[in-house]
């Protein structure tokens, strides 16, 4: 089929914009999820090989598999199968089910770790290669880091850089493949590097070089296809390709790179163009569209990268951050949800709960009912979806083509990336203000010119100046960190096949974080409200506090605290405004901590909130475990408070509620659901993680893990089987304030 | 009872001329889905002139303690609630018994009134004071009554008090008023579930037209150990909670004759 004359034409049959497609050509689905069908025989038979294969890979230590004389890219492996009679969509990393492989250019040392956890070794001749010839990110990361930037980075300041693993969250426009077929893009990609002409700065050599990496990354792309009998250079000729082909392009940036976070973008609706225009021709049937889409969820529940231990404590569970976004309203107002929506949410039943794809819902106050209905049903059911705020995302940066990188992280497909940057401890940042400057554990001073506090009690005014003080430093650190790692990132471990299909020179942002705000504002709130006492070693460090009086706490919707919350944050962001980035790139900051709120706690002495030392943060925004009493709106209130222009990289809560709290009935516990979204979304709140559990249920998997290998947790942005998480962050998540009705 | 019963009617004179716009709160729950409809803004007040044997809130019944809380804070978290509330969700207030503050809840719901947020009084409906009266017939958008027996004798074994009486005449004060209202009932067995007590439900109020709901409750023994934390003696720690069977016999014989019955 010769898409141009089966589709709707515009804009994008002159340029690559896959947006304009979409706009001419969706059908928005209003109704509700009755149309649904169950797994194919086929498919049950594909995903009872991986549900074994998955438990293989639990008991074998969270390895089923590894290829250690092999460097990943496009086209180092043989075609793999699950079960190739069985399979409508193809394509695995490596040639095996959930065979890992090794991708050293992040850092050679993290594959050696990774291994030697393993009793494993890569190949000798990798191994000589990479030892003497071949530079990787780490490298040159640190070749380039100062002794400063160490000192943050090792005392806990800094903590979870991409300087030693790649940095992802870069959403390549997969559907430009199947939209257009790669002999297309390369064109394009052509005729762009011809425009990029001298005077040859650095940064007009640098595009010239990086387009000429694209372009061979294009045709390895066709290549790879190749290897599993796929014409790739043309465009998808039916809805079976258009899967099959974004899933290649999908395929192709998991076998080159294992960013921390490979998410995946918005592609149902995009996808659904091709199943309605299928299904109408009488060429499928309903039955076939979700065979497709539960065969192309299920590689995605597949993907796999080389991680050691210790990269578990900042990113538990293994997540890979599929994230795909779906539903949100056009820019005219039309919805986005199309029965391909559905589609994909029912693989939670087809196939069972799962983390990942980190199914990401774009929630907007005007999304048809039915749909609203059936994600609060799936969100009840499963606790393996979250939700952002269409209506604020798309207003403020007025678009409506976007993905979500990672966890909360909004990026418009195709035409923008961004800098991943981990984030900043501010509670030990607070710590600083306190403590003249120096780490409270060790005495090392970070920054100077912090005077010390005399008194007996802590005095807000004062506090405040100093931590003003403290904020400026650990920005500027923090800024000089990150230019230095997306240097050398871009230099020695660039995304050529994810850049392949953006849009040259596209828009960056570059993606600053915060941890521990909620213990920041309690500690500033008792300052303020309550008296606060520093109990000081004899080097006058601060060993712990002495709270006389209560005082308001962050979690209550109690605007004497949640605004010092959102001062703070606001405060620190243009902090980091005002410092040049590499590539120009737009400074924005995350209230998210994935799960390092765990490893943040512990490297983060007592705090003035009267939280002990080595105690676990909330995560993200939220507020701190069983200090907001006022149920869950009253908490929900406090962290929509933050302003999104502030921390336009996200902010990120979870919601864990015990089922009957949401209502007496099925029903009325959708309702209730549907109306806690809307009205959270309606304060302009940003993200929402939605956990529907009783803890017996949790006591009972971590007793009996082999009884719910599919139990989905969502922590920070993200979801995670909860039987694959340490023991320690199981108690973490125990410990969360389930709310529960009186 | 630790305040004893004819103490209480001083507590509210006294109460309401010493805390003028202040509420004794108890505690606040902003994510009320079983009291009422919609999502809920619960207060639940302190104090109450009952002392029900299966009381789920024992902490609340002492006339002592609870927070004084200005009733323009109460509002504004109100307020910051609306786009939660959807078409039904609203305020509530609850307790202990919410009447005993019925000085102050007046120009509460007025202020509520004004921005446009539905109300609610769970109440044991027995205060018959002025303001009581009032939130009953004119402000309050809706009323839940609790109906804790079928006869005085009843009424005073598991509350401690006779009452029964005065609470028929404020749920008649309402029907009156042809304002909507909702029943409460829980089901204990031996104690509220014979038929006989079930048919006088039907014979007293199926013809009742504002009355909306009846909500039967089940027994359970989920306060138990707010009792046990106060040194309070649990009575009802025989009763079993109901059977399934014991439920569905009491719907099935109640749902004919109102317009709503739900099983909480
Ligand atoms: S009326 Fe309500 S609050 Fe008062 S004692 Fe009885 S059950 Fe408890």
């Amino acid at each position: 089929m010769d898409l141009e004359n089966t589709f709707k034409t515009g804009r994008w049959c002159k340029v690559i914009e896959v947006k304009d497609f979409v706009t001419l050509n969706i059908t928005p689905y209003t109704g509700d999820h009755k149309f649904l069908e169950g797994p194919t025989a086929r498919t049950s038979k594909l995903w009872d090989i991986c549900k074994e294969a998955l438990k293989e890979e639990r008991q074998n230590n969270g390895l089923r598999d590894v290829d250690v004389n092999v460097v990943s890219g496009l086209t180092a492996f043989e075609a793999g199968y699950i079960d190739k009679e069985s399979e409508v969509i193809v394509g695995l990393q490596t040639d095996k089910l959930l065979k890992r492989a090794m991708k050293p250019y992040g850092g050679y040392n993290v594959v050696k770790k990774a291994l030697s956890e393993h009793g494993l070794k890569p190949n000798p001749i990798i191994h000589e290669s990479f030892s003497k010839y071949t530079k990787t990110h780490n490298d040159g990361v640190f070749d380039a880091y100062t002794d400063e930037i160490r000192k943050f980075r090792s005392l806990g300041f800094l903590t979870g850089l991409p300087d030693n693993y790649a940095r992802g969250r870069i959403i390549g426009d997969y559907r430009r493949v199947a939209l257009y077929g790669i002999n297309r893009l390369i064109e394009a990609k052509k005729e762009d590097l011809q425009k990029i002409t001298g005077p040859m700065s650095d940064a007009t050599i640098r595009l010239r070089e990086e387009v000429s990496e694209q372009i061979r990354a294009l045709s390895d792309m066709i290549e790879m296809g190749n290897i599993y009998g796929l014409d790739l250079s043309r465009p998808a000729q039916n809805a079976q390709e258009a899967v099959q082909w974004t899933y290649m392009a999908y395929l192709a940036a998991v076998k080159e790179q294992d960013g921390a976070a490979m998410s995946l973008g918005s592609v149902s609706s995009f996808l659904d163009i091709f199943i309605e225009k299928d299904i109408q021709d009488g060429k499928i049937t309903e039955t076939d569209a979700q065979e497709y889409i539960d065969q192309f969820v299920m590689k995605l529940r597949m993907v796999r990268h080389l991680r050691m231990e210790a990269y578990d404590q900042i990113f538990a569970g293994d997540p890979t951050w599929v994230t795909e976004s779906i539903g949100g309203l056009l820019i005219d107002g039309r919805s986005k949800v199309t029965k391909t929506s559905f589609r994909f949410l029912n693989t939670l039943y087809n196939l069972g709960p799962s983390p990942e794809p980190n199914i990401t819902i774009l929630w907007s106050k005007n999304l048809p009912k039915g749909f609203k209905d059936y994600c609060a049903k799936v969100s009840i059911e499963t606790s393996s979806i979250q939700y952002e705020n269409d209506d604020l995302m798309r207003t403020s940066s007025n678009c409506d083509d976007y993905g979500i990188a990672c966890c909360v992280s909004m990026q418009e497909l195709g035409k923008h990336i961004q800098f991943f940057g981990a984030r900043t401890n501010l509670a030990k940042t607070l710590l600083l203000a306190i403590n003249s400057g120096r780490c409270e554990n060790t005495g090392t001073q970070m920054v100077d010119g912090i005077p010390f506090i005399e008194e007996e009690y802590l005095d807000y005014d004062k506090v405040i100046a100093n931590f003003k003080i403290a904020m400026k430093e650990v920005a500027r650190v923090y800024n000089e960190a990150m230019n230095i790692i997306h240097f050398m990132h871009d230099k020695y471990y660039y995304e050529k096949a994810q850049m392949a299909l953006i849009d040259t020179n596209p828009k960056i942002n570059i993606a600053y974080g915060i941890a521990g705000l909620s213990i920041v504002a309690d500690s500033l709130s008792a300052i303020k409200h309550a008296k606060v006492k520093p109990i000081r070693d004899e080097n006058g460090l601060t060993v712990d506090f002495e709270i006389e009086g209560d005082f308001p706490k962050y979690g209550n919707d109690d605007d004497r605290v949640d605004h010092i919350a959102r001062d703070v944050v606001e405060h620190f962001n243009l902090e980091l405004e005002k410092l040049p980035v590499y590539k120009n790139a737009m400074p924005t900051m995350s209230v998210l901590t994935i799960t390092s709120n765990v490893v943040y706690g512990k490297k983060t002495g007592a705090t003035p909130d009267g939280r002990a030392k080595g105690v676990a943060f909330a995560p993200g925004a939220n507020p701190m475990h069983g200090r907001d009493t006022h149920g869950v709106i009253a908490s929900l209130n406090s962290v929509a408070k933050i302003d999104y222009k502030d921390s336009k990289d996200g902010i990120s809560n979870t919601l864990s509620v015990v089922p009957k709290s949401l209502g007496a009935t099925p029903e009325m516990r959708i309702e209730n659901l549907v109306r806690t979204l809307d009205g959270y979304f309606g304060c302009n709140a940003q993200h929402l993680n939605v956990n529907v559990l009783d803890r017996d249920t949790l006591l009972h998997a971590m007793e009996h893990p082999e009884d719910h290998p599919q139990l989905t947790i969502r922590v920070s942005g993200y979801a995670v089987n909860f039987v694959r998480l340490t023991r320690e962050q199981q108690q973490e998540v125990l410990t969360r304030s389930f709310h529960e009705t009186m | 009872m630790p305040a004893g019963l004819n103490c209480w009617h001083a507590f509210v004179l006294n109460s309401m001329s010493s805390t003028e716009n202040k509420l004794i709160v108890h505690s606040i729950e902003s994510f009320g889905t079983h009291d009422g409809p919609g999502i809920r803004l619960v207060v639940f007040l302190q104090g109450c002139n009952l002392q029900c044997k299966y009381c789920q809130n024992a902490d609340t019944i002492a006339l002592k303690g609870g927070t004084p809380t200005e009733m323009e804070s109460l509002v504004k978290r109100a307020v910051n609630m609306k786009t939660y509330f959807g078409d039904d969700g609203g305020v509530t207030v609850s307790g202990g018994e919410p009447m005993l503050q019925s000085k102050v809840l007046i120009p509460f719901f007025e202020a509520l009134k004004k921005e446009g947020i539905h109300t609610n009084i769970d109440t044991n409906g027995l205060i018959r004071i002025p303001e009581a009266k009032q939130l009953i017939s004119e402000l309050s958008d809706l009323v839940m009554f609790d109906v804790k027996a079928t006869t005085e004798e009843g009424f005073k074994t598991i509350t401690g008090a006779k009452g029964l009486g005065r609470l028929l005449e404020n749920i008649q004060l309402r029907e009156q008023s042809k304002k909507p209202y909702w029943l409460r009932y829980v089901l204990v067995p031996d104690y509220t579930d014979s038929e006989e007590s079930l048919r006088w439900l039907i014979e007293t109020f199926s013809g009742n037209k504002y009355l909306e709901k009846l909500e039967i409750l089940p027994y359970h023994k989920l306060g138990i150990y707010k009792w046990e934390s106060l040194g309070m003696d649990y009575q009802f720690k025989e009763i079993k909670e109901n059977t399934p069977e014991q439920i569905e016999r009491a719907f099935e014989m109640l749902k004919p004759h109102f317009k709503d019955v739900i099983v909480k």
